[in-house]
């Protein structure tokens, strides 16, 4: 039991129940296994992008464990760089951006992640929206040309790297969309983290298994997903019969495994900071993001819609946390009559 | 007659909870033994739930084995008894373990009182004559167990004779008998089954019969298997003593908080008390192991509740043991006869680690609640460093009430009643599940104690 709930009294130590603490599991075991979790999402990275991927993500770290070292300094509040939390925003932060990212770009984008991400809202555990994508929506938005589709297409750069980005291309060219293969293994281009789906399967399985994720919004979300790409299939061939909308003709498989979806449905949708409390709350947040990045991806000029869609429902958890207050055991639900007196 | 199968609406578990370990062998093998008698003993007038009682006797009156000496006041009260023959002295305040102040009665013991070992076997001990219980009047049952100031031993010491009076409005159809002792370390239910099984049984009967039920239920955790052995054989012996009562044994998943009336219900016959109610709203009585005894003691041999076990243990105490204690005993005299405390002793607590009260003064005495003694070192209480919340909602996944424990916390914390209350503050029970699992170690439980005790009431 923490010290500052126990004082001495004639040499026995006192302090209210329970006088027993569960030993297993702290904060920093929790950042561990998030850490531990993401390693096979950056040996994947490192293996498709080499040397890039490796600078990228030790320079976002650095930059955001320096940056909470900063921000908490200056609020006078004790730097707990040890609970593991700014190591795993960075990480999270370097997976989801391009190996093109020019260096200041990076920089930027942690500053924001850890500065307008965390630090004015006071720190870990009072964030309204997720660090690494607040970082990551605002350089997207500053730096179009470095972080849009073609950005992440450097010809002098490694072999994949090459070529665009899958969910960027026209609908004309589906043809030539990577195969499943391709895309589940992660030989395709894109972000460090969402090129492997299989990397960030086990991961995710991983958290999940662990008890640190919360399972209901993976399966939530990429079920969604697999519904709404049906229905786009459907609209798509009413609508759109000269395939100018590459999401309304992809496939299920296609559609589950491009772009951040996998990614982020394990490792940024799952942060239990900006996500829901109770299960239904879960089920309900999935669900809204599975819509937004549907809608992202077919209505808007982003060929990818992951990063708004989670910001924009990070921002009414706390509506969901009040409309799914769980019912304690025996309670009656309550009637309208009830609630409006 | 005795069966060890939940039935088939049981589920045999609730939801939530947590699995402390469990360090009952510390204590579980020692036969219950009799304290020697301490030289004074302070009697609270106040150990149940409800009105305190009123003393009755003069200072320095000389006082017999089992006399009264305070007398209830209304009906959720009970009367208090002179444990040992001794002299009465001038009445006096004393902080019990929850660190209520309280008037009691101290007590100088007289050297000729008979020795523990004997009044251990004419309460617990013996043979019990079952057959009688069916020739007893129901009505004339919970008077019988006023009279000897009977309150549950459980922990929270509800004045028994309340639960025995049959109502009208809320009948009651399963006696419903805990013996789950789940807090950690506690052994002394344990030991009463073992030793005193038929004394169960009779008190258990006997309370069937006083509110006509016809079903007794003994709720045990599976791992306590002594326990159980030594019950199914009393209820063997027994036959159908009671006619037109069925007595089971049902084996529970050992869990924390299992013996909370609340979850020993749902566990043991799958029935959901409603938000605010009883367990007589859903037929059911519960009354612990130790109070039946009480009961049995009571209606059978007329004797009032004077002694109870108490539970020694812990690493932080030299010989652990399972007592037979004088109510009114000073918690140091336990700990003296237990060899006293070993170098790394660091915190006393009047009951178990989950919901006990940690003791700053040894001297606050054994109460009719009193169930254990547990001595946690450093190494048991450890060291967790506190950090912010990080929301991760284990607090909530334990919680056998499916509360949000986190939110409650935050609206004590900063006094917010209408989140509270929107919360269902008042649903918590205070088992500390949430507390026990949380990675930050945020004092949750405690902040809901507050929250619950600065609610304003309308």
């Amino acid at each position: 039991m923490s010290a500052d709930i126990s004082l001495s009294c004639d040499g026995l130590s006192v302090g209210p129940s329970p006088h027993v603490h569960d030993q297993s599991l702290s904060t920093q075991a929790v950042m561990l296994y998030v850490l531990i979790a993401l390693s096979p999402v950056i040996t994947a990275a490192i293996w498709f992008f080499g040397a890039m991927a490796v600078s990228q993500l030790l320079l976002i770290t650095a930059t955001c464990m320096l940056c909470e070292r900063l921000f908490t300094w200056m609020r006078g509040q004790p730097c707990p760089l040890s609970d593991g939390s700014a190591a795993v925003t960075g990480i999270i932060l370097a997976l989801s951006l391009p190996a093109t990212t020019p260096v200041p770009v990076a920089i930027v984008a942690s500053l924001t992640a850890i500065g307008l991400g965390k630090a004015v809202f006071g720190g870990l555990g009072m964030n309204l929206f997720n660090p690494a994508m607040v970082g990551r929506a605002f350089v997207t938005i500053s730096f179009a040309a470095a972080l849009g589709g073609t950005g992440y297409v450097d010809p002098q750069g490694v072999e994949i790297i090459t070529q665009a980005t899958p969910l960027s291309m026209s609908g004309a060219q589906l043809e030539s969309y990577p195969s499943l293969l391709h895309l589940f293994v992660g030989e395709h281009n894109g972000s460090l983290g969402e090129v492997s789906v299989l990397a960030a399967l086990v991961g995710g399985l991983f958290l999940c298994l662990k008890g640190v994720a919360a399972w209901e919004i993976p399966v939530t979300l990429l079920a969604a997903m697999a519904l709404l790409t049906v229905i786009g299939q459907l609209l798509g061939a009413a609508i759109d019969p000269d395939m100018t909308v590459l999401a309304l003709h992809l496939r299920i498989d296609q559609a589950l495994c491009s772009g951040a979806l996998v990614f982020g449905a394990f490792f940024i949708a799952t942060d239990p900071v900006t996500s829901p409390i109770s299960r239904r709350g879960r089920v309900v947040f999935a669900l809204g993001l599975a819509l937004l990045i549907w809608i992202i991806r077919t209505f808007s000029n982003y060929p990818e819609g992951f990063m708004f869609a989670i910001l924009l429902m990070n921002s009414v958890v706390p509506l969901i946390n009040r409309y799914t207050i769980p019912l304690p055991v025996g309670a009656q639900p309550q009637t309208k009559k009830e609630a409006a007196s | 007659m005795a069966s060890t199968a939940p039935a088939s609406s049981a589920p045999g578990h609730f939801l939530g909870g947590v699995h402390p370990p469990a360090h009952k062998a510390l204590a579980a093998a020692f036969p219950i033994q009799a304290l020697p008698h301490p030289k004074q003993l302070v009697v609270p007038i106040q150990q149940h739930i409800g009105a305190p009682a009123t003393p009755c006797v003069e200072a320095r009156a000389a006082l017999s084995a089992g006399q009264r000496i305070a007398e209830a006041k209304g009906f959720i009260s009970a009367h208090v008894h002179a444990p040992l023959a001794g002299t009465a002295q001038k009445p006096a305040n004393v902080t019990i373990a929850s660190g209520r102040h309280l008037p009691a009665i101290p007590i100088t013991v007289a050297a000729d009182n008979p020795g523990g070992e004997q009044s251990f076997q004419a309460t617990l001990g013996g043979h019990w004559d079952l057959g009688a219980i069916a020739g007893l009047e129901p009505s004339a049952i919970a008077p019988q167990v006023a009279e000897a100031g009977v309150a549950g031993m459980g922990g929270a010491a509800f004045p028994t004779h309340v639960k025995l009076s049959a109502q009208e409005k809320a009948p009651i159809d399963t006696v419903l008998v805990n013996g789950c002792e789940c807090e950690p370390y506690l052994t002394a239910d344990d030991r009463v089954m073992i030793e005193a099984p038929q004394a169960v049984l009779a008190g258990a009967l006997i309370a069937a019969r006083a509110l006509a039920a016809g079903r007794v239920v003994i709720a045990i955790e599976q791992d306590k298997t002594r326990a159980m052995a030594s019950l199914k054989e009393a209820i063997a012996q027994a036959g159908q003593a009671l006619p037109g009562v069925s007595v089971e044994i049902i084996g529970l998943t050992p869990h924390y908080p299992m013996g909370g009336e609340r979850q020993t219900i749902r566990a043991a016959l799958g029935r959901i008390i409603p938000e605010g109610g009883l367990p007589s709203a859903v037929g059911t009585m519960v009354i612990n192991v130790g109070s039946c005894t009480a009961v049995a003691a009571a209606v059978l041999r007329g004797l009032p509740m004077t002694h109870r076990v108490v539970t020694v243990t812990g690493r932080g105490i030299a010989q652990p043991a399972n007592l037979w204690v004088p109510i009114g005993t000073p918690i140091e005299h336990l700990i003296a006869h237990c060899g006293g405390l070993t170098p790394q002793a660091q915190r006393v607590i009047s009951g178990g680690p989950m919901m006990g009260f940690a003791l700053g003064n040894l001297s606050a005495p054994v109460t009719k609640g009193t169930s254990g003694i547990t001595v946690l070192t450093d190494a048991d209480l450890g060291d967790a460093p506190r950090t912010a919340c990080i929301r991760c909602g284990r607090c909530g996944e334990v919680c056998p009430m499916r509360l949000v424990p986190s939110r409650l916390a935050l609206a004590s914390r900063h006094e917010n009643w209408d989140l509270a209350r929107s919360h269902h503050i008042l649903h918590c029970m205070e088992c500390g599940c949430c507390s026990y699992v949380c990675p930050a170690s945020i004092p949750l439980v405690q902040w809901i104690r507050v929250g619950k005790a600065c609610l304003p009431r309308d």
